[in-house]
């Protein structure tokens, strides 16, 4: 093509003019790629926002983890009586027989209750967490401030505690929580240290994934001191409805060696707990399968989005092509007038594509805009965590500008070949 | 030396038009030759040729056969893009109706010719004010056409056919859509550019006009039946 920038750009500017002539017409021509464009962004931005918390959280649980959740069974009429004495869970005999797992490196247990925890009047609902020192290492918890507890708090069964965000935010809104002692049941423990904030999405619970930030971690032997192994549970319904069950461990973290022995792995603790367990009380959580599945998911969602996506731009292709062509015939006579001047076949082609791709790539930068501006909104009014990858805007101009060119080939080429002499006489 | 005063030279031209399957002869074989700087009227009922005749001198159209020498050159044969190269270096029209483009100024639609010349921009500008001016219209360049009389537009159309310095105008029916007296003043205007040199084709079914020119070729059937 030998088009000079200079007048490639009067070119446009005639285009422009062209199509701001008719301002309203113009606008209801490129709504199908305006709204094309801004649902491809939006929805991906929705979509990318969940997966990624999605993915922040199983993360969260270490992907070269396997954990074990002991599962409370449905409860059957003997545990109504008050007397009744539940057990269930993970015990010390299968921690001794997952460590002879060759590909586990170590197993750190947990003990977890829901208590409410005080710091004088103020109280907050968390989950107490007496683990080991090692626990802070395969969770990839992060400390913010002062220190986790080691080795030494853990042999002498010290009452500290370390405290996740949300629990300092509401029980030390202004002070520094160091040092400070707070109270769960009639214990006194010493805060020692403050963890770092973790991804956690409240609109995805279903997901395997706890809210660490609402988390107090313990020492193992100060828990077992302080509160034993009895979880005591009011249930629902009379006075004396009390129900009391022996754990032993709430929770097992299994780190692996490697990421690729994590799938056998896990198939080998499922066989070797199912030997001891007669009932299935416990769930084996793999996050780096949940992980995958994430990706699988998504990537679906992605060929499902972009096919909506691909037929919403191709009918705004259509509707623009739809009034290039009544455009075409509306100016045929300026079309004659324009080869009777000198204008090539080549020159009549590039002002109608031009005015197409105006056309179009104004579309796409509207949709563009409105694609920033409802995910924007989503994430205001619904919570939802959103994120607008710059692809996804690149992608989304480019294929707008592609259907301008796509669709208003035709009309043009349908232009530059009317016979001048029949165009001029054209009523 | 006939090449350098011969602007037009036709050697047995015909025009066939096909026309739902039939074949339609509207030029039967045409021999003429116009000379540089002439002002030539073709005369002529309705379906004689003469507007075919005219759009061949113009490249619009082409031969069916027969040669057509414009300056010499043979350009019965060139391609489309030729033939609008042509249009666009050497060629001015001017229509009965015009054929202005609504939506554009006077001063754009005076300017469009180089547009496609792709001169710069602030030349086309300064050349077709002085073209408006020149036609009588410099206090009107930001009128669209339909702001002008029938006789302002048609001045508007020949400042239109001078921004390229054509070697040929040519004039279909220039006075055919004007009353009387601003037809006279198209057709001086016309005159004025022919003695300024440029050779001037006008198509006409009016005597009044024709009378200006210093020949005429009376066409009938296809046909140059008389020359005076």
């Amino acid at each position: 093509m030998k088009i000079n920038f200079i007048h490639l750009i009067r070119i446009v500017r005639h285009g422009w003019k062209n199509i701001w002539l008719h301002k309203l017409r113009s606008l209801l021509t490129v709504l199908g790629i305006v709204f094309g464009v801004a649902s491809v962004i939006a929805m991906l931005a929705i979509g990318e926002g969940a997966s990624y918390e999605a993915r922040k959280m199983i993360e969260s649980l270490g992907s070269n983890n396997i954990i074990i959740k002991s599962i409370k069974l449905p409860a059957d009429a003997k545990s109504q009586q008050p007397s009744f004495l539940g057990v269930y869970g993970l015990t010390d005999r299968d921690l001794r027989k997952l460590e002879t797992i060759p590909s586990v490196v170590r197993i750190i247990p947990a003990w977890e209750m829901e208590e409410d925890v005080w710091y004088y009047d103020k109280n907050i609902s968390a989950r107490i967490i007496g683990t080991l020192p090692e626990y802070k290492d395969v969770m990839n918890l992060s400390i913010k401030t002062g220190r986790y507890f080691d080795e030494n708090d853990l042999e002498k069964g010290i009452p500290v505690a370390v405290i996740g965000s949300t629990v300092r935010t509401s029980l030390f809104p202004a002070q520094d929580p160091i040092g400070k002692t707070i109270k769960i049941r009639s214990s006194y423990f010493t805060i020692i240290g403050i963890a770092g904030e973790k991804v956690f999405a409240g609109a995805s619970e279903s997901f395997v994934a706890e809210d660490m930030n609402i988390a107090v971690y313990i020492p193992m032997t100060t828990t077992k001191m302080f509160f034993g192994e009895y979880e005591v549970k009011r249930t629902t319904g009379g006075i004396r409805s009390w129900e009391r069950n022996w754990v032993q461990y709430h929770r097992f973290v299994i780190q692996v060696s490697e990421t690729d022995k994590i799938l056998t792995t896990a198939s080998l603790v499922s066989d070797l707990l199912s030997q001891t367990h007669k009932k299935q009380d416990y769930q084996i959580i793999v996050p780096l399968e949940l992980l995958r599945q994430a990706e699988r998911t998504k990537r679906i969602f992605n060929i499902v989005l972009g096919s909506i996506a691909a037929i919403s731009l191709i009918v705004g292709g259509i509707g623009i092509m739809n009034i290039m062509l009544a455009i075409v015939t509306e100016r045929t006579r300026e079309i004659g007038i324009r080869r009777a001047v000198g204008a090539k076949k080549r020159d009549i082609i590039n002002q109608f594509l031009t005015e197409s791709v105006i056309l179009s790539a104004s579309g796409g930068f509207i949709g563009i805009l409105l694609g920033i501006i409802i995910p924007k909104a989503v994430t205001k009014f619904a919570g939802m965590m959103t994120l607008i990858t710059p692809w996804s805007i690149l992608l989304s101009f480019s294929i707008s500008v592609a259907v301008g060119i796509g669709f208003g080939l035709y009309p043009a080429r349908k232009a530059a070949n009317l016979d001048p002499i029949q165009a001029l006489r054209y009523e | 030396m006939n090449q350098n005063n011969t602007t037009i030279k036709f050697e047995n031209v015909t025009k066939v038009y096909h026309l739902g399957g039939i074949d339609i002869p509207v030029l039967r074989g045409v021999s003429c030759e116009i000379k540089k700087g002439e002002h030539v009227a073709i005369m002529g009922p309705s379906g004689s040729g003469k507007t075919t005749m005219l759009n061949i001198i113009g490249c619009l159209d082409r031969v069916t056969s027969g040669k057509y020498f414009l300056e010499g050159k043979d350009i019965s044969t060139l391609d489309d893009d030729a033939l609008s190269e042509i249009r666009s270096r050497k060629i001015g029209f001017i229509f009965q109706s015009y054929n202005l483009i609504p939506q554009l100024t006077v001063l754009e639609n005076i300017e469009m010719p180089l547009f496609y010349q792709q001169v710069d921009e602030a030349k086309t500008r300064e050349k077709a004010i002085e073209l408006a001016q020149m036609v009588g219209l410099g206090d009107r360049i930001r009128h669209r056409p339909s702001e002008l009389s029938g006789g302002q537009q048609q001045r508007v159309a020949i400042a239109r056919a001078l921004m390229n310095d054509p070697v040929l105008i040519l004039a279909d029916e220039p006075t055919g859509n004007l009353d009387s007296v601003s037809g006279r003043e198209i057709m001086k205007l016309l005159c004025q550019l022919n003695q300024q040199g440029t050779t001037l084709i006008v198509v006409t079914h009016d005597p009044n006009v024709a009378k200006y020119s210093s020949r005429t070729l009376k066409m009938l059937d296809g046909k140059i039946s008389n020359e005076d």
